[in-house]
This record gives structure tokens, sequence and C-alpha cells, in this order.
């Protein structure tokens, strides 16, 4: 099963409470981190890497001697990634969604892929856990391809039975793409305003999808109960409360899975991975 | 005019609530949130919509199935997986769907067309810190950098409208799409930070973003006593990079406390904590003025 950690706000502790489940997940589980804009999980779970590999997309590369300049190309393009300029046909590779129809248009053959590097896919293992990570390279644009190409580790044969992933912050469509392919969304939050708002958002975003999905409410204590009521008043389940406590804000300062770290924090998570589980096969069985 | 961007890499680290200290401090700035797929600055500024414009951006390929001979070339050119061949017929997954109109293009039957995307709402609004520029983008919609780059030419427009001389704006969490937007041509990048490994990390990697923008960086430090150690690798790393540390911020209540009030946290206390972001303020202008 494929459980994504998602909010809507980012630094509610999606990574904390990934980092905390992977540690007490007492089956085959693999580590996914999609929030390659910034990715965290790997500073708690402190992995292994054993394989590092570059990844790319497909942008075009013009090979002048055959272009006759028909602009077919640009005017198909719809990122301005093509376009030709008095007599020479210029491309910006970091605007291309490698979309590969300049290439299927052109009437002479004058085109041909090359890539524009994405970022990385790391690799490794933390203790018995599977880690893989993508790390979006500084400056590019677009992190939804790289994402994807993480992601084809989730139709890999042989792939660990449960997979968790930390999505990235928002709900946009990279937030979308990490959620999409979940059978379960662990919504984090906090209770606060913003907290509240980013929370709704993500709820509306992600419920047209029909996956189980259940809040954890992080740092509970600190602000109000207005997520409680907005849970209650449209029948969301609230799989955890983690109290704030001064010693878990230090703890994940210092790198700690604060589940290992924070004993009284053992029965929470595993309270929330028994309601993740059974969210799941009630679905699975229904 | 200068443009002050208020960013982290990391979420959650405290940049709404500085935007809103500083929104308060400045007094004649043109305010503007950025982070338009999560935006959180008008929970503390109460604005009042005076224009509501519709943020259209990019198309979206729709088969129309009288048309479709269920020949499947659509969905053997998509690149991105968005056409399924279903039992009613081959259709296109709009969250997939990247507006390439490459199955347009191709298809013999002519039978997908492809509207424009209604992809969220952008405002102009009145707050009592002055003008206010911000937007929602609808859920799973692309094209934030696109409405970023929108919110940010009208609030120059304003700003010159309105003979003020600072747009103060508050960032979108990442290095993606959106927070390139908002760099380039901005005058300073102010990166909120936390003492902890992964508000370490993010920093490193958004100050490298914006040392691709040549855009100018001052560091503040948020909930600096949560980890007194982390602080001093932070200032230690800001020193090595030349980088201006505005301030320590303490982990307090008043934060959250603040929120709840829908006050920004220089109206709801007027000790230490307003002192200090007062002064971060001041250095901040400081800045601006070697510029």
């Amino acid at each position: 099963m494929i459980y994504a950690i998602a909010s809507g706000k980012g630094g509610t502790g999606k990574t904390t409470i990934t980092a905390s489940l992977v540690s007490l997940w007492d089956t085959p589980v693999m580590a996914m981190d999609l929030d390659v804009e910034e990715p965290n999980l790997h500073l708690f779970l402190k992995p292994d890497i054993n394989k590092i590999n570059k990844a790319y997309i497909p942008v075009p590369e013009v090979d002048e001697s055959k272009c006759t300049l028909c602009k077919a190309c640009s005017e198909l393009c719809q990122f301005k990634a093509i376009t030709v300029m008095a007599d020479t046909l210029l491309t910006f590779p970091e605007m291309c969604h490698g979309c590969g129809g300049c290439i299927e248009i052109c009437p002479e053959n004058a085109l041909k892929e090359t890539n524009r590097e994405l970022g990385e896919i790391c690799h490794g293992s933390a203790k018995e856990t599977e880690f893989i990570m993508g790390k979006l390279r500084i400056g590019e644009a677009m992190s939804p391809p790289l994402m994807e190409q993480v992601k084809k580790n989730l139709k890999r044969e042989a792939r660990p039975e449960d997979v968790i992933i930390d999505a990235p912050p928002g709900v946009s469509c990279p937030a979308v793409s990490a959620v999409i392919d979940a059978d379960c969304i662990v919504l984090v939050t906090e209770p606060t305003p913003f907290g509240l708002h980013d929370f709704k958002l993500a709820w509306e975003a992600f419920s047209p999808f029909g996956k189980p999905m259940g809040a954890v409410i992080n740092r509970a204590g600190i602000g109000d109960d207005s997520v409680q009521l907005f849970c209650r008043q449209n029948g969301i389940p609230i799989w955890a409360e983690i109290p704030y406590d001064r010693t878990i804000a230090e703890a994940y300062s210092q790198g700690e899975i604060v589940v290992q770290s924070v004993k009284t924090l053992r029965t929470t998570f595993e309270s929330l991975m028994d309601k993740m589980r059974a969210a799941v096969s009630e679905v699975s069985h229904a | 005019m200068h443009e002050i961007v208020i960013i982290s890499g990391k979420g959650g680290a405290g940049k709404t609530t500085i935007t809103g200290a500083f929104a308060q401090l400045a007094e004649n700035s043109i305010l503007c949130d950025l982070d338009v797929d999560a935006p959180d600055l008008h929970l503390l500024m109460d604005p009042e919509h005076l224009l509501e414009s519709e943020f259209r951006s990019g198309n979206e390929a729709i088969i129309d199935p009288d048309r479709c001979t269920n020949c499947g070339i659509c969905a053997d050119l998509c690149r991105f997986d968005a056409i399924e061949q279903t039992d009613d017929g081959f259709q296109v997954a709009p969250f997939r769907c990247e507006g390439c109109k490459v199955c347009v293009e191709f298809c013999p039957a002519h039978a997908i067309d492809f509207p424009e995307r209604h992809c969220g709402e952008w405002y102009f609004s009145k707050t009592r810190f002055g003008t206010m520029i911000h937007a929602q983008l609808f859920p799973g919609q692309e094209n934030s950098g696109r409405l970023v780059t929108l919110l940010r030419q009208e609030a120059r427009k304003v700003a010159e409208a309105q003979g003020s001389n600072i747009i103060l704006c508050d960032g979108a969490p990442g290095i993606g799409c959106p927070v390139i937007s908002s760099l380039a041509g901005t005058t300073l990048a102010v990166l909120v930070t936390e003492p902890t490994p992964s508000g370490m990390h993010d920093l490193e990697r958004v100050a490298e973003l914006c040392g691709f923008f040549k855009t100018k960086v001052a560091v503040l430090i948020n909930k600096w006593d949560i980890n007194t150690e982390f602080t001093e690798k932070i200032e230690a790393y800001c020193k090595d990079k030349g980088f201006t540390v505005l301030c320590r911020f303490p982990y307090d209540r008043a934060m959250t406390d603040s929120m709840i009030n829908k006050q920004v946290i220089t109206e709801y206390e007027n000790g230490p904590l307003k002192k200090t972001l007062k002064k971060a303020w001041a250095d901040t202008l400081a800045l601006l003025e070697d510029l």
C-alpha cells in the first residue's frame, strides 16, 4: 500500500511524521521523499546512499543546416521554448516541458532530442528500509517531471509491500502529483488559523480523488480548536494528535526521529499506523 | 522602487509572520502575496477586495467522444500519460494534461478541443496597511509562476501610481517555479530560517538559487532558542557567505496568539519582540540604501 504524508501548509511536520512512521513500521517499507525542491527526510533517516542517478527531460536541439524556418514548431510550442528570430531558430531549453511536439511536427527532421538535467534520484537504505529521494537541481523550475521519474519506483516489481511518501507542501501540481498514486492520504496540520486555512485547501483539493484520508494535528495545544471543529463538521477522522512539547521541537532540531527520542509518543504513532492500515483495508474490502 | 521578497525554502519557517510585521513597520509599502498556492497573508490583513479578476493561463485538451474515432494516436504521442482508454473511449485526465497541444495538432479526426484554462482568481485589495495584491490558484493547477509574474507586475503598477517605493512580498516555500518567478529582478530576498537540520539544508539551497539571480540576501533566524548551537552554525554560514543576519527571533507563543487575533505580531506585542523586529526592519532598509 502507498501512504502519502501531505499538508497544505509547509512546516507542519510532514517529515517528522514520515520519519517516525518509517522507523516504527513493522513490515517491509520503502521511504520516498517526493518533496524534491527541499527534500529533508534523509536528514532524519540518515540513509546510506549507494546509487545516484541523474534525471533528465528531453528538449530539442536544432540542426540549422536542415531547418527551413517554416515555424511549424514555434507555432505549436505552448511554452515559448522555440522561436524564430530573424533567420535563426532559437531554443530556450529551460522553458521546455518536454512534450516532443516540435520534433514530431518538423517536416525537415531538423530537430532531435537532447537533455536538460532535472536533478538527481538518490537510492539507499536506512537500516532495513529502502530509501529513495528526488533532489531538484537548483535553478530548475519544474519539479513534477522529476517526481514522475522518482515515482516509477512505485510500479517496480519486487518493491516493498508498503511505501510511505513525504510529499511537498501546498495543493498545486507538485502536491497533487505526490498524492495521486497513493492508497491513503495523511493530512498533517497544526491548530492555528494558517494551519486550518491550508488544511481546508488540501481537503478540497484531494477529496475528489476519493481516497481514504485522515488528519494528524501536530503541535496540539498551541492554538485553538478550529481544526478539530472543522474535522468534526466534515466527517474527517482525526488519526492522531501530537501535543506541542518543547522536548519534541528540540529533538527534531537535533536531527532525531522524535518517536524514538520521546518515548511518550510511541503509542500515538502506533495507533496512527493502525488507523492508516485500517482505513486502507476498509476500502479494499468494501 | 525596491521589491523585497520573504522566502525560506522550508515551509512553516515564519515567512508570513515576518511579512506581516514588516508590513506594519514599513508604513507606506505595497503588499503582495506570492504564495498563490497556499496563501495565508490575507488571514492577518483582512483585505477588502476592491477588484477581483480571473486568472486564465494555458489550455487543456478535451476529447469530443462524438468526433473521436478511437485511433489512439493521441495516447501514443502524449508524453504525460494524460490520455487514458476507458470503457467510454479515450479521455484526458485533467490533472495530468500539460496543455502542450500535441494531441490536438495530430488528431486526424480533429476531435480534441483546446479551451483556455481558468486557473484561479486574483485580487486588488485594501488593508489597514495599504494596498495588497494577492491571488488564489485553484487546487492542482499549474502556471503558478505565471501568476506570480502577473501579481508582481500589478504590484509595481500600483506602487508607481501611489508613489510607494517598497513592495513587500510574502513568497512560496520551495525553490521551484513560483519561487524562481518571484526572484528575477527582485532587490532583496529575506530568507527566514530555523535552527534545525531542515532549516539549514533548505536555507543553503534557496540561498544558492538567489545567487543565480544575483539577488541580495539577508537572513532572519526564527525560533533561534530551540537550538542555540545550530543558530551559531547558521550565523557562521551567513558570515562565510557575506549574508547579513537581520535578527535572532525567539520561539514565542505570541506568534500563534497574534495569528488567532488576526493581528500581525507587532500589533499584538509591544515589547521585546516588536523591538527586535523594528531593528530588523531598520537593518533591512539600510541594506536597500546600499543598492
